[in-house]
C-alpha cells in the first residue's frame, strides 16, 4: 500500500466496490444518482492516474501496458454513462417503470458492474479473472431484467442460462491451462498468474493449450457475442435500462474479448500450438456476415444496434485473428472506437425512445425535425459506425480491410461484403428515422447531450488526427499482442 | 500412486457420470431432484477422497460445500418450488429419451477420445478425471438443450458445475481461489435463480420455458 501504483490500483477496485454498499443504503434518488456520477468520476482519476504509477505485479494483480489502456477506457465510459444515466433515470421514474426501491438496486448494481469489470482487467491470476467476469454476468442479469416486464424477464434468463453455459466452458478451459502449466510453473499461486504462464508459455504441452483453447474461444465468445453463441444479446440489449444497453455493448463485450486476449498471447508464446488465428478469423467473419444481413429487417431501435454490436465485435475478432501488427492496432483501434460511437448512440438512443414513447422503428419519424439536436447526434453516431469517413471508425476499418488485402485478398472479400450490407442498412434504417415527416406522439426530453457531445467529438478527432504518442503507444501494443 | 487409491478415485468419477446418464432419462420431477441430491454426494464422495489422496485438507472444504449445500439444502428448496407452483407433472423432454441417451453415449466417447490423446503428460489420475468431468460437463449440456422445463434447466446447469468442480479438484494443487469462487458462485447463481423462479411464477403461473417463448423477439 506504500507506492502510489498499488494505491491507485486498489482504488480502481474500492471505489466502487465501497459505492455500490453506500448506494444501496442510501433511500433518495437525487442524491444517489450524484453519488453514482462522482464515484465513477474517482475511479476514473484513479485509472488515469495508473498511467503514469504502476503498481509491481503480484500474483493477483497486474497492470501492464496492455490492459492499461482497457482501464482508462472502461472507467470513460462508465463515467460518462453514469451522467445520462442521471437523467434518463429522472424520466423512468415519473413514468413509473422504475420504483425508488429498484432504483436503489439500479444504482447498487451499476457500481458493482464496475468494480467487477476492473477487476476482470487487472487481473493476474486467470481464476481471479473468471470469477471477475462471472460477477460482472451476473449483476448484468439482474439489471436486464429489472423492469419485470415479459419480455425483460425472457431476455434476462436466456441471458442468464446462455452466458452461464458459456461461462462455465471458459472455467474449464481454464482448468486446463492450469494442468498444462503445473508441470512446468510448478503448483500453486504461479501457474494460475498470467504473467507467470505467458514467460513459460513455450515450454507447456501444445496439445493441452489447443484443447484449453478451443473452451475458453467458445467461452468466452459466448459472452463477446460472437454468431452461433450471439442468441442472447439482442434481446439483453433491448429490454434492459438504455445505459445498461450502452456498458454491455460498449464495455462488457470488451472485458470478455480482453480476457481471450490474454489466452491468445499465451497461444501466440507457444510455437506447436494450433494457430488461434483461423478459429477467430472464421468466428468474426460469420459474425460479421450474420449480423450485416439481420441489420435489415428490425423493428426494433435497440435490437439494431444490439446486432451493429455483433457486428463490430465480429470485425474486432477478425482483426486479433489475422494478427501480426498492423491487423492487431486496427483491432485495438477499432475496440476503442466502437465503445465510444456505440455508446453515443444509446446515449442517443435512450432519449429518443423516451421521447417518443416507444422503440419501434415504424413509430419513430422525422426526429431531425422534432429533436434536432438528438436526431443530428443520432445521424452522426450511425455515420460513424457506419464507418463514413472522417470518423475515426472508418479509419479502424480501412486498416482492418487494407492489411487483410495485402495479406490474405480472398478473406477480404467477404469481410467488404458484409462492411458494405451492414453500411448500407444503417443508412437506411437512419434515413426512415431521422428524416421525413415527424409521426406519433413527441415529448420534450430533459436530456444531457454532455456524454454524446463527448464520445462523438472523440470520434470524430480521432478520425482526423491521433496524436503521435497515442498511436506508438497503440502500436507498441500491438506487438505485445503478437 | 498405489492402484488402490486410483481405483477407488476412478470409481467415483466414473460414479458421477452414471448418475449424469440416470439424469437424462429422469421423467419426473421428484425423481430428478432426488437423482440431484445424489449427484451432490458422489461429487462430495470423490472430492473428500481426493482430499485424502493428495492430502490437500482445504478441499474437505468443496467436499463439504458440495455435500451441505448441493446435496441437502438446494434439493429441499427445489422440492418446495416445484411443490408450490405445482409443476410436480412428468417432464416433457425435446427429443424422445432414446435418442437422448445415444447422444450421451456419443458425447461420453467423445470427451475420452479427445482428453485422453491430449493429456498424455499429465498424471495417469489427473488424465481420468478430466476426461469424466468433461463428459459430465457436456452431459449436463445435453440435459439443458433437451428440457423446456425451467426447474430441470437449472439441475442441468448444476450438474454440469459439478462437472468443473471435479476438473478443478483433479488438477494437483490447483490455488484455493478456484474452488471457493465456483462454490461462491453457484450460490450467487441459485439466488438469481430463485428470484427469476418466483418473477416469472408472478407473471404468468408457469415455469415451462416454452411458453415463455412465444412472447420473445420482435413481437409486441
Amino acid at each position: 500500500m506504500n507506492d502510489p501504483g498499488t494505491l491507485l490500483v486498489w482504488s480502481v477496485l474500492l471505489i466502487p466496490t465501497g459505492a455500490a454498499v453506500l448506494l444501496a443504503l442510501i433511500p433518495a434518488y437525487t442524491v444517489t444518482a450524484r453519488l453514482n456520477m462522482l464515484a465513477s468520476l474517482l475511479t476514473l482519476a484513479a485509472a488515469v492516474g495508473l498511467l503514469w504509477a504502476r503498481p509491481p505485479t503480484s500474483p493477483y494483480l497486474i497492470v501492464d501496458d496492455v490492459n492499461v489502456v482497457f482501464i482508462v477506457l472502461n472507467t470513460l465510459v462508465a463515467f460518462t454513462t453514469s451522467v445520462f444515466s442521471a437523467s434518463y433515470i429522472a424520466h423512468e421514474l415519473e413514468t413509473g417503470r422504475l420504483t425508488p426501491v429498484s432504483l436503489r438496486f439500479y444504482h447498487a448494481m451499476y457500481q458493482g458492474l464496475m468494480g467487477a469489470m476492473n477487476l476482470a482487467l487487472v487481473a493476474n491470476n486467470v481464476g481471479l479473472m473468471w470469477v471477475a467476469v462471472e460477477i460482472a454476468t451476473l449483476t448484468t442479469v439482474v439489471m436486464v431484467g429489472i423492469y419485470r416486464t415479459h419480455e425483460a424477464l425472457e431476455a434476462a434468463w436466456k441471458y442468464f442460462i446462455l452466458g452461464s453455459v458459456g461461462i462455465a466452458l471458459a472455467l474449464f478451459g481454464t482448468i486446463i491451462v492450469y494442468l498444462g502449466a503445473r508441470g512446468v510453473v510448478g503448483e500453486g499461486l504461479n501457474a494460475m498468474a498470467w504473467s507467470e504462464l505467458v514467460r513459460h508459455a513455450a515450454a507447456f504441452d501444445p496439445a493441452l493449450l489447443n484443447l484449453a483453447f478451443v473452451f475458453l474461444l467458445l467461452g468466452y465468445g459466448t459472452k463477446v457475442g460472437l454468431a452461433p453463441l450471439h442468441a442472447w444479446l439482442p434481446d439483453a440489449h433491448a429490454e434492459g435500462p438504455t445505459p445498461i444497453s450502452a456498458v454491455l455493448s460498449g464495455l462488457l463485450l470488451n472485458v470478455a474479448l480482453f480476457a481471450l486476449l490474454r489466452f491468445r498471447m499465451i497461444m501466440a508464446g507457444n510455437p506447436g500450438t494450433l494457430a488461434p488465428g483461423p478459429l477467430m478469423v472464421t468466428m468474426g467473419l460469420s459474425s460479421l456476415l450474420f449480423a450485416a444481413f439481420m441489420l435489415y429487417r428490425r423493428h426494433d431501435i435497440k435490437r439494431l444496434f444490439a446486432y451493429s454490436s455483433i457486428e463490430h465485435m465480429g470485425i474486432i475478432t477478425f482483426a486479433f485473428g489475422m494478427g501480426g501488427p498492423v491487423a492487431n492496432f486496427a483491432g485495438l483501434l477499432h475496440m476503442t472506437m466502437h465503445s465510444l460511437t456505440k455508446s453515443a448512440i444509446f446515449f442517443a438512443v435512450g432519449h429518443v425512445a423516451q421521447a417518443k414513447g416507444t422503440q419501434r422503428l415504424a413509430d419513430i419519424r422525422g426526429l431531425t425535425h422534432t429533436h434536432p439536436l438528438l436526431g443530428w447526434g443520432l445521424v452522426v453516431g450511425v455515420f460513424a459506425i457506419a464507418g463514413m469517413p472522417p470518423l475515426g471508425v472508418f479509419m479502424s476499418e480501412f486498416l482492418v480491410v487494407s492489411s487483410t488485402f495485402a495479406r490474405q485478398p480472398l478473406i477480404a472479400i467477404p469481410l467488404v461484403v458484409g462492411l458494405l450490407v451492414a453500411f448500407a442498412a444503417l443508412l437506411l434504417q437512419v434515413s426512415r428515422v431521422a428524416f421525413g415527416e415527424p409521426q406519433g406522439s413527441s415529448e420534450p426530453v430533459h436530456a444531457s447531450y454532455g456524454p454524446m457531445v463527448l464520445h462523438l467529438g472523440l470520434v470524430l478527432v480521432a478520425g482526423v488526427y491521433v496524436p503521435a504518442p497515442i498511436v506508438s503507444w497503440f502500436q507498441h501494443v500491438a506487438r505485445l499482442l503478437g | 500412486m498405489n492402484g488402490l487409491s486410483f481405483d477407488i478415485a476412478h470409481l467415483l468419477a466414473g460414479g458421477l457420470v452414471l448418475v449424469s446418464f440416470m439424469l437424462l432419462y429422469q421423467a419426473r420431477m421428484y425423481a430428478l431432484l432426488n437423482l440431484f441430491a445424489l449427484h451432490a454426494v458422489v461429487l462430495s464422495l470423490s472430492v473428500a477422497w481426493q482430499a485424502l489422496i493428495q492430502g490437500a485438507p482445504h478441499l474437505y472444504v468443496t467436499a463439504a460445500i458440495a455435500l451441505g449445500f448441493k446435496g441437502l439444502v438446494i434439493p429441499l428448496a427445489l422440492h418446495r418450488i416445484v411443490q408450490r407452483l405445482h409443476i410436480h407433472r412428468a417432464i416433457e423432454p425435446v427429443v424422445g429419451i432414446g435418442l437422448t441417451m445415444l447422444a450421451g453415449m456419443g458425447l461420453v466417447a467423445l470427451s475420452i477420445g479427445v482428453v485422453l490423446p491430449v493429456t498424455a503428460e499429465a498424471g495417469s489420475l489427473a488424465r481420468e478425471d478430466l476426461a469424466f468431468s468433461m463428459a459430465v460437463i457436456l452431459l449436463g449440456m445435453l440435459m439443458m438443450v433437451s428440457r423446456h422445463n425451467a426447474v430441470s434447466q437449472v439441475v442441468g446447469f448444476m450438474s454440469l458445475e459439478n462437472g468443473l468442480i471435479l476438473a478443478a479438484t483433479g488438477a494437483n494443487g490447483m490455488p484455493l481461489v478456484v474452488e471457493i469462487s465456483v462454490a461462491f458462485s453457484i450460490l450467487i447463481a441459485f439466488i438469481v435463480i430463485g428470484i427469476f423462479l418466483f418473477r416469472i411464477r408472478e407473471r404468468f403461473d408457469t415455469v415451462d420455458l416454452h411458453a415463455l417463448d412465444t412472447f420473445r423477439g420482435e413481437r409486441r
